[in-house]
């Protein structure tokens, strides 16, 4: 074993984060770190690469007993991280942000263009040919996510761990991944996964560790264990939940008058002029790559930027949102699909951030009374099975799936007429979607309007009474979900084999 | 050659991408903003003014302002980071008092100039390592630093002292003539130094681009384990050895000691550096644009003394107008490149 920790223990105030977990890992594997968010999975990584110090616990590394007092010391000692959220520095050339803090010197001054060859080299593996000289955050969030895999592979070191790393990749990039992972594998590098993506997990591991709360469940050879059993350790219980949803949600809803009519609706450069409807009760999900214009889309409806063509009627009657204050006082709400910089305050605790919105809405000068911001608090903290179940945390300290379900308890505290949730389940836990999934379905089922945008058709097809399929910053394709609509269909319109 | 103002200081100015630009690069647009606009400033001093294209009239700017020059060099490092260094007025006063009460007693200058130099330089040090390790805000450890320096610098004397010593009277009267009888003091050839071994540091020192880093993000500058605490505490040290030697260029300069030099001096320098396109925020901006944003601040005193009929405070009404447009400027460039 090249690392081996035992019994390891951290304490937040209030909050056991781990509990006692054993966690080894052997040179040349691929071991998956399994869990849903708040498992401790994130906790534990940070142990591992000397953000946290431990409260108990041991942790061994190539026979060694090691206790690290920061990430220097740790990658010092030959673990190498990417993070899940690019941890690179944006105003720094590609070329520094895989070489900073080790460039190549000569008499203690840095031989650039050295640098450069080397950071070409180290892309050029990952079949990445871009302008290393120019800055990191001219490039995608997946240009930068590889440019830090390229860091962390170029490292050379011991343990190597990928918290997320394919979040934000398609899939020929998850499979330029995954065979350096083979390489490195084959190099004797001892490989620490974490995905959200069972498949890929399924794919790509040897073996895996499952954690639930802070506790360790147990470890599996990847073979030896079957999906559904692992879904139900990683929740701990079994999944019956999922497959309700799917029976729900397939009746029609009610037609007459839509809530919500665009017509001709564009704004140049952003997404090309659509038509689209939505009824109350019911769930219209929008399909399409990322950058399709699917978020374009849902911000031109939620007033967020001002279309230039077209009209939008609510009501039948004609709208004009020019602020997304306007919308929300039209009953709209929107969950954005970036929670951590344009939803989430992690300053504030979990109750101010629920109430933001209809405090928002009320206007400044006529704050909510604390018994009733308590109420209903509780109640959605409960109703989302928000953990942990105190209102007063600061939702920093949250996982990002509890954030998330915080962000969306800010805007059903509002009682919105149309839902608009933009990717609510990216990057969180099977156990945490389904909920999130069942509580659309409930809402539509109580006769709100939902837009659901998300990057898994899968969900999309599970939940949404009608798809919107977006390519290419146009929309290519209305399809009414049934029997005849699945993945491979709405997959043949995202890639162009029917034209509308 | 001279008017443009360029040191021999331009080559290692880039991140040394060494990319050949034909469009420039966004993060090169405030610091050439700058030279533009020196240009059209010193145009329009030829045009108006009689004199004022005389060599002498440029090297003046540099002469009278290579002291403010040092200290926004170290003010460079420290915005960089994204941190904010206020002591560094106090600290040319403290420099100049102590230095001139010490000579004025007979202490020999070969001690004196080391130990003012070193006041500054653990003044730096205790700021930033106050800051690093007790996660204080700069902009309240340096407030406090600035208020320890000046205080006690009127503690250990209230009048202004002159300085009469050998040593200090010489380096204060040195010159170096070129052909055409102009010349420049060694002030300015310490200052060019400065700002040289600065550009060079940024340019090609790890410790350089760990300063970059830091102002781009030091959460992440901390996960790629880079010496986040002892690169903040070097920038505050370098800052405040900077201040010191500004002071020591300020007492040739005025052959002085007064606790009450170098007033609002911090805020001189800041300007300095903001118009010379160093962003705010930090991890964005090199050494040459700070050099260009002192020549735009004395380039205005120039030309408010060539114009004789204007109230000399004009001066901090158009440094306020091109700090907010310089300001503006930066948004709006680092918006274009989201």
């Amino acid at each position: 074993m090249v690392l081996q920790m035992t019994g390891i223990k951290k304490v937040f105030p209030g909050v056991v984060a781990l509990d006692g977990v054993d966690f080894r890992l052997a040179p040349g594997e691929i071991h998956a770190l399994m869990g849903e968010n708040g498992a401790g999975k994130s906790t534990l990584i940070k142990v591992l690469t000397g953000v946290y110090d431990i409260d108990g616990g041991e942790i061994e590394l190539g026979g060694e007993k090691v206790r690290f007092t920061g990430p220097l010391q740790a990658q010092q000692a030959g673990i190498s991280t990417v993070y899940q959220e690019v941890n690179l520095c944006p105003n720094l050339s590609v070329a520094e942000n895989i070489y900073i803090g080790r460039e190549p010197r000569r008499f203690g001054r840095i031989q650039w263009s050295e640098m450069r060859k080397r950071a070409k080299r180290s892309l050029a593996r990952l079949d990445l040919d871009i302008d290393v000289s120019a800055q990191l955050d001219s490039f995608s969030l997946a240009i930068q996510q590889m440019v830090a895999i390229a860091r962390a592979v170029d490292l050379q070191a011991k343990v190597l761990i990928l918290d997320e790393p394919t979040s934000s990749l398609d899939k020929d990039e998850v499979d330029q991944l995954f065979a350096i992972m083979h390489r490195l594998k084959d190099q004797n590098t001892a490989i620490l996964f974490v995905s959200h993506f069972l498949d890929q997990v399924y794919e790509i591991a040897d073996r895996m560790t499952v954690l639930r709360n802070g506790k360790l469940i147990g470890e599996y050879r990847t073979a030896d264990l079957p999906q559904m059993q692992l879904v139900s350790k990683m929740i701990g219980k079994e999944l019956e939940a999922l497959e309700k949803i799917e029976e729900q949600t397939r009746e029609v809803p009610v037609r007459g008058e839509p809530l919500i009519r665009a017509t001709n609706l564009g704004r140049t450069g952003a997404i090309a002029p659509f038509d689209l409807t939505i009824h109350a009760g019911e769930v219209v999900g929008l399909a399409g790559l990322l950058g399709s214009g699917r978020t374009e889309l849902a911000r031109l409806l939620f007033g967020a930027d001002r279309p230039d063509s077209g009209e939008l009627t609510i009501d039948g009657k004609p709208a004009r949102l020019s602020s997304p204050r306007d919308a929300m006082t039209k009953g709209i709400a929107f969950s954005s699909e970036n929670r951590r910089t344009e939803g989430i305050i992690g300053e504030l605790t979990v109750r101010e951030n629920i109430i933001l919105a209809m405090q928002a809405e009320r206007g400044w000068t006529r704050p909510i009374p604390r018994r009733r911001q308590d109420e209903l608090v509780d109640r959605y903290v409960k109703a989302l099975q928000i953990r942990p179940a105190d209102p007063e945390r600061l939702v920093r300290d949250l996982s990002g799936g509890n954030q998330q379900k915080v962000l969306l308890a800010r805007w059903l505290i509002t009682e919105p007429r149309l839902l608009i949730i933009d990717e609510p389940t990216r990057g969180i836990d099977v156990g945490a979607k389904a909920e999130i999934q069942r509580l659309v379905a409930q809402l539509a089922d109580g006769g709100m309007a939902v837009l659901f945008v998300s990057a898994e058709l899968e969900e999309v097809l599970r939940l949404s009474h009608k798809i919107e399929v977006l390519r290419d910053r146009r929309l290519v394709e209305e399809l009414t979900n049934g029997d005849d609509v699945d993945a491979d269909r709405i997959m043949q319109t995202i890639a162009g084999g029917v034209t509308p | 050659m001279i008017d443009t103002t360029t040191p021999p200081t331009a080559g290692p100015k880039t991140r040394g991408s060494g990319r050949r630009i034909y469009r420039p690069n966004t993060r090169h647009i405030p610091v050439l903003a700058t030279l533009a606009l020196l240009i059209v400033m010193y145009s329009v001093g030829v045009y108006n003014y009689d004199g004022f294209g005389d060599t002498q009239v440029i090297l003046n700017v540099f002469v009278d302002n290579a002291f403010l020059l040092v200290v926004a060099v170290g003010m460079t490092f420290v915005i960089l980071t994204g941190g904010i260094d206020l002591s560094v007025g106090a600290v040319i006063a403290l420099t100049t008092t102590v230095a001139a009460t010490l000579l004025a007693a007979g202490w020999p200058p070969g001690v004196v100039l080391p130990l003012v130099l070193l006041i500054g330089t653990v003044i730096g040090l205790g700021m930033g390592s106050i800051i690093h390790f007790f996660k204080v805000e700069p902009f309240i450890a340096t407030l406090a630093g600035m208020f320890l320096a000046r205080g006690l610098s009127l503690l250990i004397n209230r009048n202004s002292i002159p300085i009469t010593d050998d040593f200090w009277t010489r380096m204060a009267q040195m010159r170096f003539r070129f052909d055409q009888g102009v010349f420049i003091s060694l002030n300015v050839v310490i200052a060019l130094i400065v700002v040289l071994i600065a550009a060079l540091v940024l340019a090609w020192t790890r410790f350089g681009r760990n300063v970059y880093a830091i102002g781009g993000n030091a959460d992440s500058a901390l996960l790629m384990g880079l010496p986040v605490g002892r690169t903040r505490i070097a920038v505050y040290t370098l800052s405040g050895f900077c201040a010191s030697l500004g002071g020591v260029l300020y007492s040739f300069y005025t052959s002085s000691g007064y606790s009450l030099h170098g007033q609002g001096l911090e805020l001189d320098a800041i300007a300095a550096v903001v118009i010379g396109g160093v962003l705010l925020t930090g991890g964005s901006g090199y050494v040459l644009g700070t050099l260009l944003g002192v020549l735009v601040l004395g380039l205005i005193q120039t030309i408010i003394t060539f114009q004789g009929d204007l109230n000399s405070w004009w001066t901090r009404i158009v440094v306020g107008i091109l700090l907010f447009a310089f300001i503006v400027l930066q948004r709006l460039v680092t918006r274009k490149a989201r």
